[in-house]
C-alpha cells in the first residue's frame, strides 16, 4: 500500500488518538510542574476614630487577572512530586532517620495519601489478577466436563459480571452488604457480632473489594481459557492417557503448557486494567478505607472547594510510570515476535 | 452420545466439578436476582435486618402499598429524578461513540492490515501503550484546555473523547479481523481497475459485517460502562446514566430513598442484559479473538 493511501485511511484515527491521548498525557505533564497561583494580597489601612489598623485581605480581581494571564499557574519544577500528597521524600527521609522498628516505619509510611493509595493498588492488582485466573481456569475446567444444557446458562450469567458497568456491579454488591442487608446480616450472624460491618475496617474492606475484583475479572479468564480448552488437540490428550497420565497429569503437562501464550495474554491484559482500578472504590464509598491511585486523582479534581490541577497531574504521571513498567514486558516481547516475522 | 468409557469422570470427581460449576453460577448471578427483584419492593424489605426472606416475599411492602410488588422506586427514578433525560444523552452517546469508533477504527484497521511496513506496526505498538493509559489520568489533562477552549461539559466533546480512548482497542481488533480476511480480495478488485478506497469500499465492506459487529459490541460497552470521562466532562444536564447514577446516590441515601437508586441501576442493568442474551456468541468470539491473535 502506498504511503500516501495509508496515511489518508489511518489519518482520523491517528488524529483523534494523538490529541485525545497523547496531547493530554504531554498537558498532564506540563500541568504537574507548575501549582496554583498564591492569592494576590493586598494590605489596605482602615482607619476609625480609634486608630489604624491594616488589613490583609485578597485582592480578588488581581488574583483572577493573574489566574487569566497564566492559567497553568506558577512554575514549581518537581516540587509537587516530592510534596507530602506525592513521594513525600521529606517525611519518608525523617520516618527511614527515625522510627522504632520496621512495621513502625510501614505503617507511618503508609499513613501518607500517595503510599497508601499505591499499597492498595499493587496489592489489588497483584492479588486479583492470579485468584481472578484462577478462578478462570478452574471454571473453564469444570463446565468443560458437565454436561451440554448447563454450558449456556453458565456463560451467560458468567459474561454479566464481566460487563456490568463497575459500578454498577460494586453498587449491587455494596447493597447485598449492608449491614442491614442479606450477608451483611450473615456474616454478623456467622461471627456472632451485631456490630460487625463490612464498611467499617480496614481490612474487611480490602477483603471486599478484593473478593469483587476477582468476581467481576474472573469470568473474562473463564471465556479464554475455555475457548482455549477446545483447541486443546484430542490427540495428544489419548496419547497421553495412553501412556498412563492420569487426569490430574494431563491438565499439568498437557492442558498448562498448551494454554500458556493466552495466559500470558489474559494476564497483561488484567495487570494494566487492575491497576487501574477506580470504579470500585467509588461505588463501595471505600476511600477512607482503600484509595488507590485513579481514586486519588479523581478526587483532586472533584474537590469540594477548587480543583488541584497539579496534584492530579503529579499523581497522574507517577500512575502512568507505574503502567509503562507493566508495560515493558509486553512491548519486549511485541518487538521480538515482530522482528521474527520480518525475518 | 455415549461417552467412551476412558473419558468417563469417576463419580466424586462428577460430583466435584457439577457442584462447583453450580455454585459458580449462584455466585456470579445471584446479585442480579436479588437486586432485579428486590427492586420491586420498599426499603425495609429490601434491607431487612431481621430476615433475609422478607426481601423475598415483601410483608412491608404489602403493608405500605397493598401488594408484595411495587413500583415505587422506579416512579422515583424515572419520573421524580428524572432518569429519563439522562437516558436520552446516554443514547446519544453510546450511538455517536459506536458509530463513530467503528468508521475511523475499520478505516485504519484495514490500512495496517494491509501495509507490511514497519510504520505500522509503530502505530500498532503506540495504540498499545495508549490502550494502558488510565482513562482518569487522561481526563485530567483535558480538564484545563477543555476550560480554556470553553468546550467543557458538552455532549460532543465527551463523545470525540470516548472516541478517542476507544480507538486503541478498535484499531487492534479490526486489524486482526482484515487480516483474516484474504488479500486476493481486495487485490482481485484493483486488478480490475478499481482504486483502494473503491476496493475497500466495493469488495471489503460487503464481507467485513461480522468483524464490525463484534468490535461494535465492545465500543458500545465501553462507552455505555465509562465512568471516569463521563462523570468529569459533563455538566449536570448533560450527564449519561452512570455518572447520573453516581452522582444522586449522595443526595438519595441522605433523605431515605435509596429505592430510587436501586432501581436507576436495576434500569441501567436492562441494556447490558439484552446485549448478552443476544449477541452472547459475537461477545465470546470477540473475546476470544483478541486473546488468540495476541
Amino acid at each position: 500500500m502506498p504511503h500516501r493511501t495509508f496515511l489518508l485511511f489511518i489519518l482520523p484515527s491517528l488524529l483523534a488518538m494523538v490529541v485525545f491521548i497523547a496531547a493530554p498525557v504531554v498537558s498532564v505533564a506540563i500541568q504537574s510542574l507548575f501549582v496554583a497561583h498564591d492569592k494576590v494580597m493586598v494590605s489596605v489601612q482602615s482607619c476609625s476614630p480609634f486608630g489604624c489598623t491594616d488589613d490583609v485581605h485578597v485582592d480578588n480581581k488581581a488574583t483572577e487577572e493573574l489566574q487569566k494571564r497564566e492559567p497553568l499557574g506558577k512554575f514549581n519544577g518537581f516540587g509537587t512530586y516530592i510534596d507530602r500528597n506525592h513521594l513525600a521524600f521529606d517525611e519518608v527521609g525523617a520516618i527511614l532517620g527515625d522510627n522504632a522498628g520496621f512495621g513502625d516505619a510501614v505503617g507511618r509510611i503508609y499513613a501518607l495519601p500517595f503510599y497508601r493509595a499505591l499499597a492498595f493498588t499493587l496489592v489489588y492488582t497483584f492479588v486479583v489478577t492470579p485468584l481472578a485466573m484462577l478462578l478462570g481456569f478452574i471454571t473453564a475446567l469444570a463446565v468443560n466436563t458437565v454436561p451440554g444444557w448447563i454450558k449456556g446458562p453458565v456463560i451467560f450469567f458468567s459474561l454479566l459480571p464481566m460487563i456490568i458497568t463497575p459500578i454498577i456491579g460494586s453498587l449491587m454488591v455494596y447493597w447485598m452488604i449492608d449491614a442491614n442487608a442479606i450477608l451483611g446480616v450473615a456474616l454478623q450472624n456467622l461471627f456472632h457480632d451485631p456490630n460487625l460491618y463490612l464498611k467499617a475496617s480496614a481490612p474487611l474492606t480490602w477483603i471486599v473489594l478484593l473478593l469483587y475484583g476477582i468476581w467481576t475479572n474472573g469470568p473474562f479468564s473463564f471465556v479464554v481459557f475455555y475457548a482455549g480448552l477446545q483447541m486443546v488437540p484430542k490427540d495428544t490428550l489419548e496419547s497421553a492417557m495412553i501412556d498412563g497420565a492420569n487426569r490430574w497429569d494431563r491438565v499439568r503437562f498437557v492442558v498448562v503448557p498448551y494454554l500458556t501464550p493466552l495466559a500470558t495474554f489474559v494476564a497483561l491484559v488484567q495487570l494494566m486494567d487492575n491497576f487501574r482500578v477506580f470504579e470500585p472504590v467509588v461505588g463501595f464509598n471505600a476511600q477512607a478505607n482503600a484509595s488507590s491511585l485513579s481514586y486519588s486523582i479523581y478526587s483532586d479534581l472533584n474537590g469540594q472547594f477548587s480543583q488541584l490541577f497539579s496534584s492530579a497531574a503529579a499523581t497522574s504521571m507517577l500512575t502512568i510510570l507505574g503502567v509503562i513498567v507493566l508495560l515493558i514486558p509486553v512491548l519486549v516481547r511485541t518487538w521480538r515476535e515482530f522482528n521474527l516475522k520480518a525475518v | 452420545m455415549e461417552e467412551p468409557l476412558a473419558h468417563r469422570q469417576p463419580p466424586l470427581l462428577r460430583i466435584l466439578t457439577t457442584g462447583f460449576v453450580i455454585v459458580w453460577l449462584v455466585i456470579a448471578a445471584f446479585p442480579f436476582l436479588w437486586t432485579v427483584w428486590g427492586s420491586f419492593k420498599v426499603e425495609g424489605d429490601f434491607f431487612s435486618r431481621a430476615n433475609w426472606l422478607n426481601a423475598i416475599f415483601g410483608p412491608a411492602t404489602t403493608l405500605q402499598t397493598g401488594a408484595p410488588f411495587t413500583g415505587n422506586g422506579y416512579y422515583g427514578a424515572w419520573v421524580v429524578n428524572g432518569l429519563w433525560r439522562s437516558v436520552m444523552n446516554t443514547v446519544i452517546v453510546t450511538i455517536c461513540v459506536t458509530v463513530i469508533s467503528l468508521t475511523f477504527g475499520t478505516l485504519g484497521g484495514y490500512a495496517l492490515a494491509r501495509s507490511g511496513r514497519r510504520y505500522s506496526f509503530f502505530v500498532l505498538i503506540a495504540a498499545l501503550i495508549f490502550r494502558a493509559m488510565p482513562h482518569i489520568t487522561l481526563v485530567s489533562g483535558y480538564l484545563l484546555p477543555f476550560f480554556q477552549l470553553n468546550v467543557w461539559g458538552y455532549l460532543p466533546t465527551a463523545i470525540i473523547v470516548l472516541v478517542a480512548i476507544n480507538q486503541p482497542f478498535t484499531l487492534w481488533m479490526l486489524h486482526s479481523f482484515f487480516l483474516s480476511i484474504p488479500k486476493d480480495l481486495d487485490e482481485s478488485a484493483m486488478v480490475d481497475g478499481c482504486s483502494r478506497f473503491q476496493a475497500f469500499r466495493l469488495a471489503v465492506i460487503p464481507v467485513m459485517w461480522p468483524g464490525v459487529i463484534t468490535t461494535g459490541l465492545f465500543s458500545f460497552l465501553l462507552a455505555y460502562n465509562d465512568f471516569a470521562v463521563t462523570s468529569m466532562l459533563l455538566s449536570q444536564d448533560n450527564q449519561t446514566i452512570v455518572p447520573r447514577i453516581a452522582s444522586f446516590l449522595g443526595s438519595i441515601e441522605e433523605t431515605g430513598k435509596v429505592m430510587y437508586a436501586v432501581a436507576a441501576v436495576v434500569s441501567a442493568t436492562v441494556p447490558l442484559f439484552i446485549l448478552v442474551m443476544f449477541f452472547q456468541r459475537q461477545i465470546v468470539s470477540g473475546l476470544t479473538a483478541g486473546a488468540v491473535k495476541g
